[in-house]
């Protein structure tokens, strides 16, 4: 079945892809050549490779000695891992009881999640705020209560996507699968974590992957409930760093290095489990 | 008759509502209350009522650059639509028909999501750069740019401004789209793989080549998803803030850059006008919701279980 003709058409999408892979790639090596380069040569010549005399680690030094980003790592992988793991738990078991299940109140929860995903976090974000100081858990100056203030919005924002994402392909699963592992005597909580979560594993991988992405790029929230050193994630760190750097553009090339490596590596490391998810879920005959 | 049995439901519904309810729901009724009171700062109480309460829906009315905010939104919501998800769609299908190297471009085409906006937008302020900037370097080396040598040795170049009047509006949609073609790729790609093989074998048997099979197969089963892609985006684009803002800050150039988003943080954060701002969220909020039900009705199979 396998065609190994190269056609016209193959050449022309082959092209097609590249290019826009090209868009996608480009920018990201420009900023890291970049970051080793003298700084005041950016501006003139931001195309060749940094060798010789261009060539530096100035900037990396400067960016580790200016801030902690030690710490900074710590408190983002805290808390984007909390957020992720329960975003996935909990979306996952709302959007099964909004698929599967006919009741009254679904329309209306139906709507609640789809209108959810409307309200731009700055419209909340200042009632979220005195709530949690009365609660007592924001602006108290305690790394930890700092960082579950972070979380919880943050877990409450990323509900309302991961939930409408999950119950488009938790649809998709044929019911037959449920029904039968029902007759041999499952109850509904054994037919979601053995059928559901096994044949919808892709689109978990995916939510995973943005929930952690959102919650470690998402420097309002953090602006807000991060107020102390200690307590800075790593996208408050690269916005402190570069209202500072100023013109010097080495330096902001640098952080941006610094803080977005780490977040490529979970993602080629997700990337796996999304394509094995793929291959092997129970969907495909 | 599995799901004859409502309570394991409450199991299922509970902890996510509750979150919702508590971190988006009370806040966001909140947020409406806090339109009809004068609130003069973010932490201070309110001064009580507006005068006449509906002030502030008032003033949304007649704001002019509300309107500008408004049009560019509107503007920048199509161009999502058709360009994010259309992109994103002829990319998926083109992956979607290639064995060798589709791992590649689906790892990175995600690349530019991955990078957090703070970091793209310092990223594309360099790239737009009025002096010295890579585009304007490149049009330079092209020779596309005037330039002259002094007799000082001195290189004076009339550089491109790509953030003036007239092209504001590209520099600032290009990046927005760009970035999030790769997410609707990611969840276009993944539902043509939930697509049965069988199908298209079977339409193979038939002999129906290529093109209608993508007519005919594909994109019929992929219209949940592609609504799905629909409503994010045009949500999407309602919420744009942060690539904007590091790149254009407050409105730029001459008040005509404003986005809902920019203008609303604007208002709230800087002008400290809390419950004017509050009253723009209404706004966001409220055309979302007309907008995704819009394209719900239009596209949306009512394939239930």
């Amino acid at each position: 079945m396998i065609e190994k003709k190269l056609t016209p058409g193959k050449v022309l999408t082959y092209v097609v892809l590249c290019l826009w892979a090209l868009t996608t790639v480009y920018p990201f090596v420009w900023v890291v050549l970049n970051s080793f380069r003298q700084k005041g040569l950016i501006l003139s010549d931001s195309f060749s490779l940094p060798l010789g005399e261009a060539f530096t680690l100035d900037n990396y030094r400067t960016a580790m000695e200016r801030s902690n980003f030690g710490n900074a790592y710590l408190n983002s992988i805290l808390i984007s891992g909390t957020v992720t793991v329960v975003v996935i738990v909990l979306a996952g078991l709302a959007a099964y009881g909004l698929c599967r299940y006919r009741f009254r109140l679904r329309g209306l929860l139906q709507s609640m999640v789809l209108a959810g995903m409307m309200f731009p976090v700055f419209s909340t974000i200042i009632p979220v705020f005195r709530m949690q100081v009365v609660m007592g858990i924001a602006g108290t100056g305690n790394r930890w209560l700092s960082l579950l203030a972070t979380i919880l919005p943050q877990i409450a924002g990323n509900l309302c996507f991961a939930i409408i994402i999950l119950t488009g392909f938790i649809q998709s699963v044929p019911i037959e699968l449920e029904e039968s592992a029902y007759l041999d005597g499952c109850n509904v909580f054994q037919i979601f974590f053995r059928i559901i979560v096994p044949a919808a594993k892709s689109s978990f991988a995916t939510v995973a992957i943005f929930a952690f992405l959102w919650s470690y790029n998402d420097l309002f929230t953090q602006s807000f409930f991060l107020r102390y050193p200690q307590e800075r994630a790593i996208t408050g760190l690269l916005n402190e760093i570069s209202s500072q750097a100023g013109v010097n553009y080495g330096l902001m090339a640098s952080a941006v290095v610094l803080v977005v490596v780490p977040v490529l590596i979970v993602y080629v490391c997700l990337q796996k489990h999304i394509i094995k998810g793929l291959t092997a879920g129970a969907v495909k005959g | 008759m599995i799901y004859k049995k409502k309570r394991p439901l409450l199991v299922f519904l509970i902890p996510a509502f509750a979150f919702l309810i508590t971190y988006l729901y009370y806040p966001f009724l909140q947020n409406i209350l806090n339109t009809f009171l004068n609130i003069g700062g973010l932490g201070r109480a309110a001064k009580g009522m507006n005068d006449p309460w509906y002030e502030n829906y008032r003033r949304l009315i007649s704001d002019p650059e509300l309107r500008t905010a408004l049009k560019n939104t509107v503007l920048l919501t199509v161009c999502t639509v058709v360009f994010q998800v259309g992109i994103a769609l002829i990319l998926a299908l083109l992956v979607d028909s290639i064995r060798v190297g589709a791992k590649v471009f689906r790892t990175v085409y995600f690349f530019p999501i991955v990078i957090s906006a703070t970091a793209l937008g310092l990223m594309f302020n360099l790239i737009f750069l009025y002096k010295g900037g890579m585009i304007n370097q490149l049009l330079l080396n092209a020779g596309l740019l005037e330039s002259e040598v002094k007799a000082s040795g001195k290189l004076i170049v009339q550089w491109f401004d790509w953030k003036n009047e007239k092209h504001f509006l590209f520099t600032m949609f290009l990046p927005v789209i760009w970035q999030y073609v790769g997410f609707y790729f990611v969840i276009l790609i993944t539902g043509l793989n939930n697509i049965p093989d069988d199908l298209f074998e079977a339409a193979a048997l038939d002999g129906a080549s290529g093109l209608r099979k993508i007519r005919y197969i594909t994109l019929p089963m992929l219209r949940n998803v592609l609504c799905t892609c629909l409503v994010l985006a045009i949500t999407g684009a309602l919420k744009v803030f942060d690539l904007p803002w590091v790149m254009f800050g407050a409105g730029m150039p001459q008040n005509q850059g404003w986005l809902t988003g920019t203008y609303m943080y604007d208002q709230t954060f800087n002008k400290m006008n809390v419950d004017y701002g509050s009253t723009i969220a209404v706004l966001i909020v409220v055309l979302g919701v007309v907008l995704s039900n819009v394209a719900n009705r239009a596209f949306k199979t009512t394939e239930d279980y």
